[in-house]
């Protein structure tokens, strides 16, 4: 018998993005930035990315604006904690089910 | 080369001729003198390994599972709860699918506190995904450490090699070494499928949720159930390159003919005695003097204990009389696990003999002749059944 025959089945993936699987189904807030408070966008100027720097799972962009993408983003908070301006909120998941409705 | 040592060089030595690569090990109580064999090894430059000293066998079992996942061979040893303590990464090496070889000189679990021999360690251990395999002499010490990794390679499950403590692991018996390059001959290097490596980075055992999941290019990956799955149909597979590995064994090195069931007197036998370990050659001067009285009886040393052999048990007890499993463990609140494993594996023999369970040398203590003369006379002249419950042998109050 070769050693092909076994082991055929395993945990192993080629790591990036939803390897994990939809994590943003887990979610049940959702982090909100406000663009008015926020610095990099309010400034223009590349600068803070707080959230960007903390977000364990690598969901927030460092770009102007900055953006989570919610496929992936657990609802953790971290960004909202970490935010130094307050423009991060963390809203229920429930108000946008009744809004998409 | 024959030469006269302890049980634990004989590990030792099978471990240095295996050429690994990665020891990572625990030298406080319950280590044996295994790991300092080896570090004697390393430091003097006959084994060009890496000896890591850690601070617990938890931390002995996870510098081996990444040893071998960077495609290291790897070796471990303990002993009772130092095994214990590492269990949860020893779940980990086998749903890892990682063939790691370890040593275990079997000892008694406090508490009470008792460092002697007795099953009670490796077989609270028999659900983990490890092959369990055992010894009953110095040789088979040897040999079987030769053969775990070969077997651990070839079928990627990680092999338990258990041996009687302070029985086997302290005494001394003549052995045959073999020279390197007859082990280099049976054991080629490790080559690994799937392992560490930075030009292409993997993920290993990331999350796994209830139901199956695409991966990154949106094929199904496998999920808990099916990984599961596979372990536990590689582990029933692995009992036929037992034998393939026993056979290839005995080409190159003279010793083979037994990967399962090691018999003494059975082939006309209606008694058959079942254990593990060094009791098994113990039995032979009983078993020589009951057959001196005319008692058609024999005894059989089980080799390989995870996966369990129950075909070829089922083949070698259909059609006796009575077999008696003598047990130097307990599943507690139940009966002896070799006894109710081996009637699980006789359920759908032709005909079914009557079984006998017998507890003893528990914590170590003293397995006289006498005691197993008359506990087999005992069980051969008592025709009616004497029970599911497990006869304990040796107690003194």
């Amino acid at each position: 018998m070769s050693k092909e025959e076994f082991c055929k089945m395993i945990s192993v993936s080629e790591p990036g993005p939803g390897d994990g699987g939809n994590t943003g189904s887990w979610r049940v807030r959702r982090p909100v930035i406000d663009l008015e408070k926020c610095i990099p966008a309010k400034t223009g100027k590349p600068a803070c990315f707080n959230c960007w720097l903390y977000c364990p799972d690598g969901v927030v962009t460092k770009t102007l604006p900055p953006t989570i993408d919610y496929t992936y983003c657990k609802g953790c908070g971290i960004c909202a904690e970490e935010c130094p301006s307050g423009a991060i909120t963390m809203v229920d998941e429930a108000s946008f089910i009744k809004e998409e409705k | 080369m024959h030469v006269i040592e302890s049980g634990n060089v004989a590990a030792a030595t099978g471990v240095k001729l295996a050429r690994v690569q990665v020891i990572a090990a625990y030298p406080i109580t319950p280590q044996t003198p295994l790991t300092e064999k080896l570090s004697e090894f390393v430091e003097g430059g006959e084994l060009p390994a890496e000896y890591i000293p850690v601070e617990s066998e938890h931390s002995a079992m996870a510098v081996c599972i990444a040893a071998s996942t960077a495609g290291a061979r790897a070796f471990t040893a303990t002993s009772a709860n130092g095994l214990l303590y590492m269990n949860e990464q020893l779940h980990w090496a086998a749903g890892s699918r990682l063939p790691l070889v370890m040593c275990v000189a079997n000892r008694g679990v406090g508490a009470p506190w008792t460092v002697w021999n007795d099953h009670q360690d490796t077989i609270s251990q028999r659900d983990l995904g490890w092959i369990q395999l055992y010894c009953a002499d110095h040789q088979q010490i040897h040999d079987t450490v030769l053969k775990a990794f070969k077997l651990a390679e070839t079928v990627s499950i990680p092999v338990m090699v258990c041996y009687d403590g302070y029985l086997l692991s302290h005494t001394y018996m003549p052995f045959e070494l073999p020279e390197q390059e007859e082990v280099d001959a049976f054991l080629p290097p490790f080559a690994p499928t799937h392992f560490l490596n930075p030009e292409a980075p993997r993920n290993f055992n990331s999350v796994t949720l209830p139901d199956v999941r695409p991966d990154l290019h949106g094929n199904t990956a496998p999920g808990y159930m099916e990984i599961r799955k596979t372990l536990q149909g590689d582990l029933r597979r692995s009992l036929t390159e037992i034998e393939a590995i026993d056979e290839a064994f005995g080409e190159i090195f003279g010793r083979s003919g037994t990967p399962f069931l090691e018999p003494y007197c059975c082939d006309d036998a209606d008694y058959v005695v079942l254990c593990m370990g060094s009791l098994s050659y113990q039995l032979h001067d009983v078993i020589d003097t009951l057959r001196d009285e005319g008692v058609k009886i024999g005894v059989m040393g089980l080799k390989v204990y995870r996966p369990f052999p129950d075909a070829a048990i089922r083949e070698a007890l259909c059609g006796r009389k009575r077999v008696i499993v003598f047990e130097k463990a307990l599943s507690y609140g139940n009966q002896g696990a070799l006894y109710a494993d081996v009637k699980s594996a006789l359920y759908s023999a032709e005909t079914r003999p009557a079984v006998n369970n017998y507890i003893l040398g528990l914590g170590g203590r003293e397995i006289k002749t006498q005691h197993l003369y008359d506990a087999l006379t005992e069980s051969i002249n008592n025709e009616a059944a004497i029970g599911d419950e497990p006869q304990w042998i040796g107690l003194k109050l």
